[in-house]
């Protein structure tokens, strides 16, 4: 028993204070009041408010859990997550102390003790394990030395700019005011609500783990449905905008903002369809599996069918600024899928990749352009180039690949980030200026025309991507199946083995390096007749790394985990613009958490699953 | 006329010679034991006649022709097939995908039978096929492997330490079944540490020492031998 409240108050302690410092650094870095300013629930709650009450409440939910199930004790699961709730507020309250003018006295008491009570503590601790009464009053005024001149640096500029704010830029009024709850008035108020959401929130995170499994994951669904929808506000007025009318509209959404009693309405429907999935959904599954396979193949192509429709009509049914967003996802699905070729199939770690979409788009650019860098002032069209830009892709993805064929694993990876660094250069280099156009890039280069009709509006573009997509989608399945696919697997595998098979190894690798090279040139093409100018800026190694990414997180080599990945690393940025500051804090965060929560991807291939089932740990390239 | 004959051949890692003139040959029908201890260079042997390293000087003939610059990958087409150290088969393809990338430099299509053949001299597999390389047991790896090797038909089988880290019980049932593909026709090269078992089957030796060729015999007669009794059979 004492074992048990040892190890779970060691762990609650833990992980609330973990979940506090994690409050306090989204705040001091920003995100807080940033997202304070999107609300998810018209004058309820905003998503700077919801990132506050879901640390505690998903800390609480994962400790409950653990407690529930290792000490078999569900009433202590619940006050563990009341103690999460407070815990989660300390740092928080702590440095909004040291903040106020009235408790600042505080901030000065803390800076001047801790050198003492740290040196005392230590010199202590030293004296019981057994040192000399000497060896310990030297750790002492050691210790308060070191510490104290920190502390006393400290001291000294807080003295010196008067407050927090100097050092910790974001710690100001408005994060005060969103953490208070609006109450920055009165500090004890505010410390009040902020402990009372906090806990409650901790609370109820303790209490979904110990419902039933039903309700637990319909409550799920339903909470996670509305917050999802409320915080992409502005995405579900732009997409019901298109299908229902303006008063309908009106009803729901308050500007970009869910309205209380649709945000109700959502939420009740969501957990209520969320219900009958968590209850019916297993037997649905199970009805499905048991049913012939040719009635099963029908229901397979019924879906297959529903699904190119909804591709089809897709601009229709989200309007132009989302569809605008969907050629950008599309973009780099197409070169997500082609550097799958590479890393997914080959296992060759490519970092480069951009080279192929610079490549692309500067191909189209100068072939087409009208202004006065282009070549051919309009003789060339879209359609003509497409081909151009993807063989002169393939063409620069077998020279840079000739050199680096001998390479495997991590020099691979360097050598070819050093050759995207060279073609970046290239791009804005003085030496290529009368060719394209240096620092101020390719410009005025004309929309595709289709049959007569110019293609310029995003939703017509849509159309380009999208077939350009389910080819390269074709292709690569096709090619996975092949014996050219087995042959990059066997040298995925171990190079030398696929040797011993009789694999040409260098051809192998080559034609990888070169098929997995065409689909970025056509994304490059495509980019620039979208944008219409062409600039160095555009072809920086974050491509190479984006693509790379979505690849990695959605799930390597498999094709809807390349799409799912670039909707949510490409797709969700576009959506998220005004918190672009924070783009790669998030970006960071999601890559680590992906790493260690589900390194498969979202939605893993066959192999990769069967490899981390197996406990092996899955790798992204042959390295030696 | 020798269906391989390797005629003092220098090879090196970077700056070190590993091979200093090791010269040998093997009759069509043969099986012939490389044996040495660690470091004499018995892998690197192999390594070079299958093309994955080049000799600096000297040269490897085959069916009369030097292939001493030829591909690795190109001498499979040619009936070289070889069986790596450590196995390495392909942990994550199924038993049947790893058979096939075996067969991958036949042109002929008619790769049923063989499959057939491979699953009868190894039943286990069989029972296996859907199931991937990695899960398989030690024994069953160096069967998988064995048996993809022989996928491409060859006429001559490099075997490099095919008794490593298995049981007792296996190593047996695995030199059971070289002599069993000797006996339909295949030349074999086996390099094996345990000179004991390699020797027993074997129709001729060779021991390396320090990448030489220190003494050469038939296997009856290095079985007898002193130097060979006293330091690799573990005989006093």
């Amino acid at each position: 028993m004492d074992l048990i409240w040892t190890q779970t108050s060691r762990r609650v302690l833990v992980y609330g204070l973990l979940a506090g410092a994690f409050i306090l650094f989204i705040g001091a870095v920003g995100m807080i009041a940033a997202f304070h300013e999107r609300e998810v629930v018209d004058r309820f709650i905003s998503l700077g408010q919801l990132m506050l009450m879901l640390a505690p409440f998903v800390t609480a939910y994962y400790v409950a859990g653990q407690v529930a199930e290792r000490d078999q004790d569900r009433p202590l699961a619940l006050v563990s997550g009341v103690l999460i709730g407070l815990l989660t507020t300390v740092p928080t309250v702590i440095l909004l102390l040291f903040n106020s003018d009235q408790y600042r006295f505080l901030l000065d008491l803390t800076l001047r003790l801790t050198p003492f009570v740290a040196a005392t503590i230590t010199a202590w601790r030293m004296h019981r394990a057994g040192a000399e009464a000497q060896t310990a009053l030297g750790a002492w005024l050691a210790i308060v030395l070191l510490v104290g001149i920190v502390t006393f640096s400290f001291a000294l500029i807080f003295e010196i700019k008067g407050n927090l704010r100097s050092v910790l830029v974001n710690i100001n009024r408005e994060w005060v005011a969103v953490v208070t709850f609006d109450n920055r008035g009165d500090l004890m108020r505010g410390l009040g609500a902020l402990a009372l959401v906090s806990t409650v929130s901790g609370f109820a995170g303790s209490i979904l783990y110990l419902l039933p499994a039903v309700p637990r994951r319909a409550l799920i669904y339903g909470l996670g449905v509305t917050a999802l929808i409320g915080a992409f506000g502005e995405t579900a007025r732009l997409i019901l905008q298109e299908n229902v009318d303006r008063d309908t509209l009106r009803e729901i959404f308050r500007r970009d903002t869910l309205r209380q009693n649709a945000a109700l309405a959502l939420f009740i429907i969501s957990t209520a369809a969320g219900f009958l999935w968590a209850r019916y959904g297993g037997q649905a599954r199970a009805r499905f599996g048991s049913l012939e396979s040719a009635q099963r193949r029908a229901i397979n192509i019924i879906g297959l069918v529903l699904f190119v429709v909804i591709m089809l009509m897709l601009p229709w049914l989200i309007g132009r600024t989302l569809s605008d967003v969907a050629v950008t996802i599309g973009i780099f699905v197409l070169m997500g899928l082609g550097l799958n070729i590479a890393i997914g199939l080959a296992g060759l770690l490519d970092l480069g990749y951009l080279t192929n979409y610079a490549v692309g788009a500067y191909i189209l650019a100068v072939l087409t352009s009208i202004g006065p860098l282009g070549l051919f002032k309009g003789t060339f069209t879209f359609w003509m180039v497409i081909p151009l830009a993807l063989l002169a892709a393939m063409f620069a993805g077998f020279v840079f690949a000739v050199p680096v064929l001998r390479m495997r694993g991590d020099y691979l990876a360097i050598a070819t980030l050093g050759f995207g660094e060279i073609i970046g250069k290239l791009a804005i280099s003085d030496w290529l200026k009368p060719l394209i156009g240096g620092a101020q890039g390719v410009q005025a280069i004309p929309k595709p025309i289709f049959f007569g009709t110019e293609l310029k509006n995003p939703e017509q573009l849509y159309y380009i991507v999208l077939v350009a997509s389910l080819v390269t989608l074709f292709v690569s399945i096709r090619l996975n199946n092949s014996r050219t696919g087995r042959q990059w697997m066997a040298i995925r595998e171990d190079e030398d083995v696929a040797t011993a098979m009789g694999i040409d190894t260098a051809r192998a690798k080559l034609l990888a390096f070169t098929l997995s090279a065409a689909t970025g040139g056509v994304a490059g093409a495509i980019f620039a007749a979208k944008v219409g100018t062409v600039f160095p800026n555009s072809f920086t190694v974050f491509i190479s790394i984006n693509v790379l990414s979505l690849i990695i997180v959605g799930g390597i080599a498999s094709n809807p985990g390349i799409v799912v990945g670039a909707i949510v690393l490409i797709g969700m940025p576009e959506l998220l613009r005004e918190f672009s500051e924070f783009r790669f804090l998030l970006y960071g965060a999601l890559l680590i958490l992906m790493m260690i929560k589900r390194p498969q991807g979202l939605i893993p291939s066959k192999i990769v699953t069967h490899e981390t089932r197996s406990g092996v740990k899955p790798k992204l390239a042959t390295a030696e | 006329m020798a269906l391989l004959e390797v005629k003092d051949i220098h090879t090196y890692y970077g700056n070190i010679h590993a091979l200093k003139g090791v010269s040998f040959e093997v009759d069509t029908g043969e099986i012939i034991a490389l044996i040495g201890s660690n470091g004499a260079g018995k892998t690197t042997t192999l390594r070079t006649i299958s093309g994955l390293m080049e000799p600096r000087e000297g040269a490897v003939y085959y069916d009369g022709d030097d292939i001493s610059n030829t591909r690795a990958d190109l001498l499979v087409s040619r009936g070289i097939s070889m069986v790596p150290e450590g196995r390495g088969v392909f942990a994550k393809l199924t038993v049947e995908e790893n058979l096939d990338m075996g067969a991958y430099v036949r042109r002929d299509g008619d790769i049923k039978e063989d499959f057939k053949s491979a699953y009868s001299l190894f039943p286990r597999l069989e029972e296996r096929k859907k199931q991937f390389a990695g899960t398989l047991s030690g024994g069953e790896q160096q069967m998988l492997a064995i048996a993809r090797a022989l996928m491409s038909k060859p006429r001559l089988l490099l075997l490099d330490e095919p008794s490593m880290g298995l049981a007792p019980v296996l190593v047996d049932g695995v030199f059971d079944t070289v002599q069993r593909i000797a006996n339909e026709g295949v030349t074999i090269l086996l390099v094996e540490q345990n000179a004991h078992m390699a020797l027993q089957i074997a129709d001729r030796g060779y021991v390396l020492q320090s990448g030489e060729v220190a003494i050469s015999d038939t296997a009856s007669n290095l079985q007898q031998n002193e130097t060979v009794q006293k330091t690799y059979l573990g005989i006093d």
